[in-house]
């Protein structure tokens, strides 16, 4: 048992791995009237928790573990999602009945849409994070809605029309290796050095920057490589819903984000996992209740933050998500 | 000339209108520190009441438009009064982003409440003419067009702006309100009650909003969904920003800043009239990090 102890990423991929297989087997098996548990609907939502995970981690870096507070992650994400759907459908014509040359042109396409929604970041990052708490939000949520407004006037992106026939390269798979690698980049960056100096910033900015750390190139930092992952997220969820639209990323989707985060709680990996899964599926549990769905999901969100202020996982860490014991020794060592 | 005259007053009519929103944003910003989304929803719910309410008061009063007004803000008062104490009061001594979130439930809450089949269903409305739709014709031959609809918007506006100064410059608990705004704490040991100043600015700006809401109706003709506050009121609250966030006068100034930029801007294009309220904001706050009229407070060590 000490390889759990001391491999905890490879815990954190087995674990993945093995929310993989139940999935995959559920969406397989014919368990009901001879047919899956999981019809593809079911995938498909599966899909976008996994995108919505990834956003809501990489949103909990700057707002859970930095203490800046963004609200406009929708516009990074719109950045990645046009850039990545430009190339892949617009440019290349690339198709998924040809994969040996489509996925890796898929895969360096949502890299490219992640790099140019980094550029992004560091555009509204640099002058913006000078600002603080309830000032940032609004940049950042101005910002978001600026970038909406660029690609609603700009033709070649479809503007209003939206832009469609995007091939769909992704599946199941893509969306549990993206989200693996996101998360565990994510946070082996937040147990590092560099992870400990952006608690430091939220905890004591003054204090901070007393011990030495260069807050602001920290927030800036941390900014982008948070935009860097909803790039990337967007040229996936581009590539599922094979249909995007600028109205998919208006700052009402952002703060759906923002939900995310505290509900499942701010400043935990395994927080900004709970919670997004959770409020991704439960909306489509209650299909039942038709109408009354919509006005009972903010209840139960309200009825959170009353009751579990700190959101659903508080501080707390799944054993999965935690850096090995021995690892931490050496280092204080 | 004409032409940028014109573009001017319909900027002032759409200032007048963000204005309203923009108060009760900044009142409650000043005293609680939370930006309240469902505020945005508060003044949908009091464009929804002009219509429920303008043919009651029709037949009752024989006119429609004062009592409508008065019955809206009323109602909205009272919504914003009761939505502080369920959804806001329990937070209050907690973290202040888990009181965002929970704004941002009571703000989805009350769309999909007002959505709902037996509410105020989500279909399209046509908002009752409260006023006879006229135009003033101006001399000279600028080519003008000016409506009393306008000079309404502009008047009611004004009228409930320089009643909310009084309020809170001269009434006791205005001064009140002044004093938390400032100092939570010292103004609780001076003896005031701090329940009662936040009730109270729950109640005004919410009020504001319903007629707000009613102007928005009488202007426009028309409602589109219950969800129609998102967007008045987005534009509202970058107005409250721009001013500096928890000062009044300053809302009132990004109001019509941001009015009138926005009229310039949808007669050149209407995604850029849209898109031009961020630019200017993010411009503003880039040169002032606290708005317009904002006071900046360095931090302490």
């Amino acid at each position: 048992m000490t390889f759990f102890r001391t491999h905890r990423t490879a815990v954190t991929v087995i674990a993945f791995v093995l929310t993989y297989v139940v999935v995959k087997l559920l969406s397989v098996l014919p368990l009901v009237n001879g047919g899956p548990l999981l019809n593809g609907y079911y995938i498909q939502l599966i899909a976008l928790a996994g995108i919505n995970i990834v956003m809501t981690v990489s949103l909990g870096m700057v707002n859970g573990f930095t203490g800046q507070f963004s609200i406009g992650h929708a516009g990074f994400m719109a950045v990645g999602a046009y850039t990545s759907a430009m190339i892949t459908t617009v440019w290349l014509h690339t198709s998924v009945t040809n994969p040996w040359v489509g996925y890796p042109v898929f895969i360096l396409a949502i890299l490219a849409g992640g790099l140019l929604a980094a550029a992004a970041g560091y555009l509204v990052g640099t002058p913006s994070l000078r600002l603080k708490g309830d000032y940032l939000a609004i940049v950042t949520l101005s910002a978001n809605e600026l970038i909406r407004t660029v690609i609603r006037v700009t033709n070649a992106l479809g503007g209003p029309r939206g832009l469609g026939g995007i091939p769909k390269f992704t599946n199941l798979e893509v969306v549990f290796v993206f989200t693996i690698v996101s998360v565990v980049l994510m946070r082996n960056y937040l147990f590092s050095s560099h992870g400990r100096s952006m608690k430091a910033v939220r905890d004591s900015e003054i204090a901070a920057e007393a011990t030495g750390i260069n807050t602001t190139k920290q927030k800036v930092f941390v900014f982008v490589f948070s935009a860097f992952f909803a790039g990337v997220s967007g040229g996936v969820f581009a590539h599922l819903l094979q249909f995007i639209h600028p109205d998919n990323f208006s700052f009402v989707k952002s703060l759906e984000y923002l939900i995310y985060l505290y509900v499942g709680g701010s400043t935990s990996i395994s927080g900004a996992i709970v919670g997004p899964a959770v409020f991704t599926v439960l909306p489509e549990l209650m299909r039942a209740l038709q109408q009354w769905r919509m006005v009972i999901y903010p209840l139960i969100l309200v009825l959170t933050m009353i009751f579990r202020t700190e959101g659903i996982m508080g501080a707390r860490e799944f054993r999965f998500i935690l850096i090995p014991q021995r690892q931490r020794k050496e280092v204080s060592a | 000339m004409g032409q940028f005259l014109q573009q001017l007053i319909n900027g002032i009519q759409i200032g007048s209108i963000y204005a309203l929103i923009a108060l009760g944003y900044t009142m409650v910003y000043g005293i609680v520190r939370l930006i309240n989304f469902a505020h945005a929803d508060i003044f949908m719910v009091g464009a929804y009441m002009g219509f429920f309410l303008a043919p009651v008061m029709a037949r009752v009063f024989g006119g429609a438009f004062i009592p409508t007004i008065i019955a809206a803000m009323l109602i909205t008062g009272l919504l914003g009064f009761i939505m502080e104490k369920l959804a806001y009061r329990p937070l209050r001594y907690k973290s202040r982003l888990s009181a965002l979130i929970t704004a941002l439930g009571v703000s989805l809450f009350l769309e999909n409440f007002c959505a709902l089949p037996f509410v105020f269903t989500p279909a399209f409305r046509k908002f009752p003419d409260l006023i006879v739709a006229r135009n003033i014709p101006i001399p000279g031959n600028l080519g003008l067009n000016i409506s009393n609809v306008l000079l309404l918007d502009v008047g009611v506006s004004v009228i409930l702006m320089v009643l909310l100064f009084w309020f809170v410059n001269k009434t006791l608990i205005g001064k009140q309100m002044r004093a938390v705004a400032f100092d939570k704490p010292t103004a609780s040991l001076m003896g005031i009650n701090i329940d009662v100043v936040i009730s109270t600015a729950f109640i005004v700006g919410p009020a504001l909003a319903g007629a707000g809401g009613i102007l928005y109706g009488t202007t426009y003709g028309m409602l589109a969904s219950p969800f129609l506050g998102i967007w008045p009121g987005l534009k509202a609250f970058i107005a409250a920003v721009l001013g500096g966030i928890g000062n009044i006068p300053g809302a009132v100034l990004g109001a019509y800043i941001m009015g009138i930029s926005e009229a310039f801007a949808t007669s050149v294009n209407s995604n850029l009239g849209y898109g031009i309220a961020f630019a200017i904001l993010i411009g503003i706050l880039l040169v002032r990090p606290s708005g317009l009229l904002g006071k900046f407070m360095p931090e302490k060590v």
